[in-house]
Order: structure tokens, then sequence, then C-alpha cells
């Protein structure tokens, strides 16, 4: 009845994962009472569960990788903690629960953390830069909000229901495969890839249709803001890449649940076959990461050193070239794995190779920055303390991409200390200062300046004092996801490392704070102009938060940093041009397809990892019924009538008029 | 007028040649929605050429197993191939009728469809229970683990794409020949073309190949 399932898949005798599962579920219970008790759960329904608005949207998934930061961030400060005591010693974790975290800790803070953040910051602005008002797909677009949604709850379910994956975030075969692990570990893994993969796909599609053939008139791609390339580039690469993801998975999840032979050690299976493919996707899924982190720094930099972005057209081509030759790299992942001189000397220089549109890249910020009147505000710090991690973090990059190098360095914690010298200075940074920099067009209050700033120095020092150490180990030869060691050399500097994670988390400690912060005082902080940054770029040029329309008439640019000279001839001019007569929008009608389709994509992945075949059934029925339904419903857009319109853009038009009067009379 | 006011003129066009098209804003709805399938087609097509690589590589570890050219047989393959070939021609009639909001050519458009769909299926799923009864199961060696997984991947897309069909059909008749539905129809028959590209290359690939020695 229950395929594999029953009592034993509880972890009782293990006392970190029941009660970290108990406070967990204390505190959902907790704010779901919460929820129903105030009365807001028809509001969270109808405005965000069921919204179809990209900048909803966006925001959820913000929220969903900001609470899978917290559990990733857990993850590291158990493994800093066991490796500071693991010296001659079998530290506080046993080697079977030491590999499920490390294994949940990458899947997470790639998929779950990284993707999202990403995903929801493009969600979020990219419509507003084009001057349009929606994705090109919106239903979709919660679609695959809800199934990411899905796979992280599966990865955090593994926790109290059975286990986790104790084969690393990428689960190599043949440690992978059925005979070596025979418990329900990689099938959550396997599982709640291919869902959220599934939603990550939808939102390339999605992201890249929205870019290619949604733009507003005289929005020519030379003339969009940098993050829409990024965006662009990212989500070409997501379309062109997951699919292997896919592919690769499923191949594995053959062998493992019906005997094939894709990647066995017996009958011809081929492990170096898995290697190439997974890379395949893993060294673009580096670049769908980063690519929209540059984004964000560009308009950061631009918009904070008062001046348009040095060299636009150079950094087109730079992200052009990026998304290219990330294609071709995958090998360097895996030099030590025989594949011979030639080769690896090919690939190495491929690699190198991508230094370069990435040195072209920190230059036009420097030199954007260069004779600029640059406002060190929060995200500015990000932006600069991003410049300065990066290029270390390239840096080591580079020196792994020499063969000979990487054969004394594979697998080692120097190996550790690169990529997330490259993930958090890049990624993780790009995330936050996109975050700072877009809250208040977001929410319409801006985030407390001097928690902020604390956050940000307290993580930028923290993550050097962490993971310095950690490449020193490494060039002492410590090799990765050690659950104890008996080496005297590395033991201070384990040590220093597991100090860097508390500075570290005293900077996460102080976003929160930031955060609450900055919702008590939102009356003080509130952005009445749309424009708290005297930005560049179309989002800034309609109200914080904005309408639900986005902008009660389309915009039409005349060139780059469109809102800039909207505003620059509007000083000339003295006054706002003159509106044209207000008309009706249509706006399409909110859904609960994504939720539905999501609850049964999660019966059906717990169902497939527990061998419930009865249960799998009825969630894909339960999934395509969902979308039969949806497919048959008579009305997906409603009108939003011009005077609505009029009174909401009137109240802005007002607003913005003093802002430009008084940047008049400076 | 003033510098400021000129700037972003002089970007748009940096060397003066005059050449700039302006964009002429947003696309229509039917262009947005194909646009996206074909997108999604492409990453479909990237799905199956892992398969396809996948195939190249094992195709010789046979692990004492049949080869190709010993399992393989010509008729049924051809057979499958003229169905799946004439239901790309009957899915076009179907997508021509619904543009011009013709029902009964529409219905027997995608009915025939249908029916050669299925004969494709069938003829697939008995070539494939034949295999299995006489023990060269995916499980056998990794040329048939390779093998079963190309050609099935491309059969669950039949699959799905009947499904598909029959769902439209059953809303065609519902609810007529609504805009959206339209683009829907375009979609699908997106879609079962793209299963004919893939097909085509499978019977080179896999079928033609490998029935030499």
């Amino acid at each position: 009845m229950l395929g594999k399932l029953d009592w034993s898949a509880i972890p009782f005798d293990q006392p970190i994962p029941l009660i970290a599962g108990a406070v967990v579920l204390i505190a959902i219970l907790a704010v779901l009472i919460w929820v129903v008790a105030k009365g807001h759960l028809p509001y969270l329904w109808h405005e965000w569960i069921t919204s179809v608005d990209h900048k909803r949207i966006g925001v959820m998934y913000i929220l969903l990788a900001s609470v899978m930061l917290l559990r990733g961030g857990s993850d590291a400060i158990m493994m800093r903690i066991q490796q500071a005591v693991a010296y001659q010693s079998q530290g506080y974790l046993p080697p079977e629960h030491y590999n499920q975290i490390f294994s949940a800790h990458g899947t997470i803070m790639i998929f779950f953390v990284a993707m999202p953040f990403v995903i929801g910051l493009m969600n979020l602005v990219v419509p507003l830069q084009l001057g349009v008002r929606d994705v090109a797909f919106p239903t979709l677009n919660s679609v695959g909000f809800w199934l990411t949604a899905t796979g992280a709850l599966l990865v955090n379910l593994s926790l109290v229901i059975g286990e986790f994956a104790r084969t690393g975030w990428l689960a190599f075969p043949p440690l992978s495969e059925l005979s070596y692990s025979p418990g329900v570990g990689v099938d959550y893994y396997a599982w709640s890839l291919q869902i959220s993969g599934v939603g990550t796909l939808v939102a390339g599609i999605n992201l890249v249709t929205t870019v290619l053939k949604l733009r507003t008139k005289g929005m020519n791609y030379l003339r969009m803001p940098m993050f829409c390339w990024t965006t662009l580039a990212s989500n070409l690469l997501i379309v062109a890449a997951f699919p292997i993801l896919t592919a690769t998975l499923a191949m594995l999840l053959l062998d493992r649940y019906l005997g094939f032979h894709f990647f066995t050690n017996e009958a011809g299976g081929n492990v170096m076959m898995f290697m190439n493919l997974i890379w395949a996707w893993g060294h673009p899924e580096v670049y769908i990461l980063v690519l929209p982190a540059f984004g964000i720094f560009s308009e950061v930099v631009s918009t904070f050193s008062g001046k348009a972005l040095f060299g636009y057209r150079s950094m087109v081509l730079a992200t052009m070239a990026i998304c290219v030759v990330s294609f071709m790299v995958w090998l360097h992942h895996f030099f030590t794995m025989g594949a011979g001189p030639d080769v690896n000397a090919i690939f190495g220089i491929a690699s190198m190779i991508i230094a370069i549109p990435t040195g072209v890249k920190i230059y036009n910020w420097l030199f954007t920055m260069y004779g600029g009147r640059i406002r060190f505000e929060t995200p500015m710090l990000w932006s600069v303390g991003f410049m300065v991690t990066f290029i270390v973090g390239g840096l080591t990059g580079v020196l792994l991409a020499v063969p000979p190098a990487d054969f004394m360095l594979h697998n080692s914690m120097f190996l550790v200390a690169h990529f997330h010298n490259v993930i958090i200075g890049g990624v993780l940074f790009g995330a936050f200062a996109g975050f700072e920099y877009w809250f208040p067009k977001a929410f319409g209050f801006r985030l407390d300046e001097r928690w902020g700033k604390a956050g940000f120095w307290f993580t930028f020092f923290g993550f050097f004092i962490t993971f310095v150490p950690l490449y020193i180990a490494g060039m002492l030869g410590m090799t990765r996801r050690m659950q104890h060691y008996d080496v005297a050399a590395w033991r201070p500097w384990m040590i220093v490392a597991a100090v860097g994670m508390a500075v570290l988390t005293i900077g996460v400690i102080c976003q929160i704070v930031q955060l609450v912060v900055s919702i008590r005082n939102r009356e003080a902080l509130r952005d009445r102009t749309g424009d708290p940054w005297d930005g560049r770029s179309l989002e800034w040029a309609t109200s914080s938060p904005p309408p639900v329309f986005n902008f009660a008439f389309n915009p039409d640019v005349r060139g780059e940093d469109a809102y800039w000279d909207i505003k620059a001839s509007a000083k000339q001019q003295s006054v706002d041009a003159d509106r044209p007569e207000y008309q009706d929008i249509e706006m399409p009608r909110n859904s609960p397809t994504g939720f539905v389709c999501a609850f049964f994509a999660t019966l059906m992945g717990f169902a497939l990892i527990w061998h419930i075949w009865w249960m799998v059934i009825l969630g894909g029925l339960g999934a395509w019924a969902t979308f039969v339904v949806f497919a048959w419903r008579d009305h997906d857009e409603y009108v939003i009538p011009a005077e609505e319109v009029a009174a909401i853009d009137r109240v802005n038009v007002e607003e913005r008029r003093g802002l430009v009067s008084m940047a008049g009379t400076v | 007028m003033t510098m400021t006011a000129t700037a972003g003129h002089a970007h748009a066009d940096p060397h003066h040649i005059g050449v700039v098209i302006e964009h002429p804003g947003p696309a229509p709805k039917r262009i947005v929605t194909a646009y996206g399938f074909w997108i999604f087609l492409l990453s479909d097509i990237v799905m199956f050429s892992c398969f396809f690589a996948a195939y190249a590589v094992l195709v010789g570890q046979t692990a004492d197993g049949p080869k190709g050219s010993e399992i393989f047989e010509q008729g049924n393959v051809a057979i499958e191939t003229v169905c799946l070939l004439l239901s790309s021609f009957t899915c076009g009639m179907a997508s021509i009728a619904a543009d011009v909001r013709n029902r009964f050519w529409f219905y027997l458009g995608m009915a025939v469809t249908c029916v050669l769909g299925l004969i494709f299926l069938v003829l697939e799923f008995r070539e494939f229970a034949d295999l299995i009864v006489r023990g060269y199961g995916p499980s056998r060696s990794a040329f048939l683990t390779a093998f079963f997984s190309l050609v099935g991947c491309h059969g669950l897309h039949v699959s799905a794409g009947v499904l598909w069909l029959l769902t439209m059909t059953a809303q065609v008749f519902a609810k007529g020949f609504r805009a959206d539905i339209l683009r829907r129809m375009m979609c699908f028959a997106l879609f079962w073309h793209a299963l004919d590209i893939i097909w085509v290359a499978v019977f080179s690939v896999v079928y033609l190949l490998g029935s030499g020695t």
C-alpha cells in the first residue's frame, strides 16, 4: 500500500534531524495558525498564491531562496563546527549524517537558493525594465515557481522521512547507483531536481520569450538595460543546458528503478558518460547563476556612479561571449580522469579564455566608477565588495584551469574555497545587491542603511576569514568532504574557518534585523516617487510598488538609459509632458493552476521516491486534469477601466512632478 | 536642443549611419505563443540529443548480447515510419481546416492523425514486448539500455502527443475555434512535426546504421 514507506523511515534514533524537523514544523504551524487566525488566508490565496503577476511571483521566488539560504547555511555551520572539532576524533556528526549534510548543502544552495534568487530578481525586474505589463506566459510563470517550491519541499522532507543522498551534490555513479546507494536518498535528490528542473525550464522559456518578443516601443536590443541582456544570456543557457540535466538524471533513475545500464559497472555501462553529461549542464549552470549577477552589478554601479555604463556594447559582447564559451569548458571539472594531455590542454585554454570577457566586464565597471559621483549606499557596497572578492576567485579559477596545477588541487579544499569564492562573492553578493537595490521598487520603502551596511561588512570579512583558511588547508593537502582527519597542520585553519563562519552568521543576522527594522520604520523609509536612487532604467519610471499593470502607457524609448532621458527632457520642459487619453487595460486573471499542479507534483514525487505506484498514477492524472481545467476556462483576462488607471497613475505623476521641480532647484 | 536632450539619440546611432530601425513594440499573442513553444521544442531536442549521444557511446557495448543488426526488423520500422510521416501530413490538413474553421475536415484530420499515431505506438510496443520476451530487455546490455531509452523516449512523446490531440479535439468540440484554442492547435502541430523530425533521426541513426554489418 505504501511502497517502501514505514515507521523505520523516521530517524527516531538521531536527535539532530528530529529536533530540526520539529522546530521547522512548529514554525510552519505557527505561521499557518497566525495566518488563519488573523484572517489573512483569503488575502494570501487571492493576492499571492494564485497570483500570475510577475512582481508577486518574483517576490515569492526570493522569499523561497531566503528561507532555503537559512537551511543551507545551517548545514554549512554544522560542517564548519564538525571539521573544527573532528581532529583525531569522530566529532559530533556520524559519517552517514555528515555525508548527507554536505550533499544537501550543495544541492540546496545551488538549486533552491541561488537559482530562485536570480530567477526571482529577473522576474521582478525584467518586464519593468522592458516597459511591458507582464512576462510572456504569466500562468506558466506561476507553475514554474510552484514546481521549484515542490523540489525544495521534497529535499526538506528527506530530513525527517527517510534520508538524503550521501553522494555529494552531483550524485556521481557508480556510488549513486542502486548497488552502492540502496536507500531513498538519491531518489529524493533526483526527483526533487527533476521536478524543480521543469520549473526552471519553464522560467527560462518564459524569460527568453519575454526579452525577445515583448519589448516596449523603441526598446531596440542595443537600448536594453544590461540586466536584460544578462537575463537573456542566462535564460538561453537554461533552455540549452537544463534539458541535459533532465536527461542525465532520467538515465540515473532508469538505472536505479528499472535496472538499466547507463552508468553501472556491469553490462557495458559507462561512468565517464555521466561525468561528461552532468558537467555539460553543470558548467553552463555556473554562468546561468553569475550572468544575472553581472547584470545587477552593471545596473547598480551605473546608478550609484551617476553615469551611463562604460563600454555598453563591449559589455553586451562579453556577456554573449561568456554565454557561448561556457559550453566549451566542461571537461575542466575532471582533468584528472584520464582524458589525456591534448584534450586537457584544449579545455584548459578554453577555460582561461573565459577570463577575458570577464575581465572586460570588471574594467567596464571600474571605468564606470571612474570620474563618477559615487554614492556608497548598501547596493554599491555589495558591488564593490564583489569586484574585490570575485577577482580573487577568478584568479584561483584560472590557476585551477592549468591542468598540471589541477592535478595537485583537484578535489581539495582549495577547490572548495575557489567555487565558494566565485559563488558567494559573485552570485550571492549580486543577489544581495539586487535585493537592496530593488526592494524599494517591490515594496515602496527602502531598507535600513545602517543594518544593511553592517550586514555587508560582517559578510565580507566573514567570507575571507572562512575561506582563506580553506585555500591554505587545500595547499596543505586537505581533501574535501572529510568527516574527520589526523593531520595536525590542518587543525588551526579549520578553527579559523569556524570563527569566520560565526562572523558570516552575524552578517546574516544583521540582514534579518535590517528587514525587521525596515518593516517597522516603513513610514519613515517610504519612497513616494518610485525613483529612490535616481535610477536610469524604466523600472524607476513607475510607482513603488508598481500598479498591477506596471505602466499606464507603454513607454516610448528613444535611447539607452531610457528613464534618465525622460527625466532629462522633463527637466528641460519644466513639467512632465501631457499624458494622452487613458485607456482600459486587459490583464491576465489569477489562476490556482500553478499551486494545484505543484500539489500533485509533490504527491507524485513523494510516491515515486517511496515506490507508491497508485499515488504516482493519482498525481499524474491530477496534474493532467489541472491543465485541462485551466485550458477549459472561458475568461482568461479581466479589464481595468480607464478611470481606475487614470486615478492610480495621476497620484504617481503628481509625486514625480514634485521630484522633478526639486531636482530643478538644486 | 541641448546636450542632455540629444544624448539618447546619439546612443541609438553612434556612427550616424541613419539605419536605426525602431522596435515596434510587443509582438501579438499568436507570435509570442508560437515563439515560446519553438524555444521549448529546441530544449526538447537538446534532451533528445543527450539520448542520441548516450546511444552513440553505448552502441558497441553489447555485453555478449545481440547487436542491432540481429534484432531490428526493417519491415516493422518501415511501417512505423510511413505511419508517422503520413500523420504529419494529416496533422497539416487538420491545421489548415482549423484555420478556415472547417469542423468536418478538422475532426477527420485529427482522427486520422490519432489513428496513425496509435498504430505507430502499437507497433513500437510490440517490438519492445517481443524483445523483452526473448530476453533482450534494457537490462541485458548497455546497448539495449540506450536503444530502449532513445526509442522509448520518442514513443513517450508520441503518447503525450496523442493525449494532447484527444484533449484538444474535445475542446474544439465543446468550445469551437476560439483564439486561444487555435494557438494551442498551432503548438500541437509544431510538436507533432518536431516528433517526426526526431523520428527521422532515430530511423537513420538507430535502424539504418544499426542494420548494416
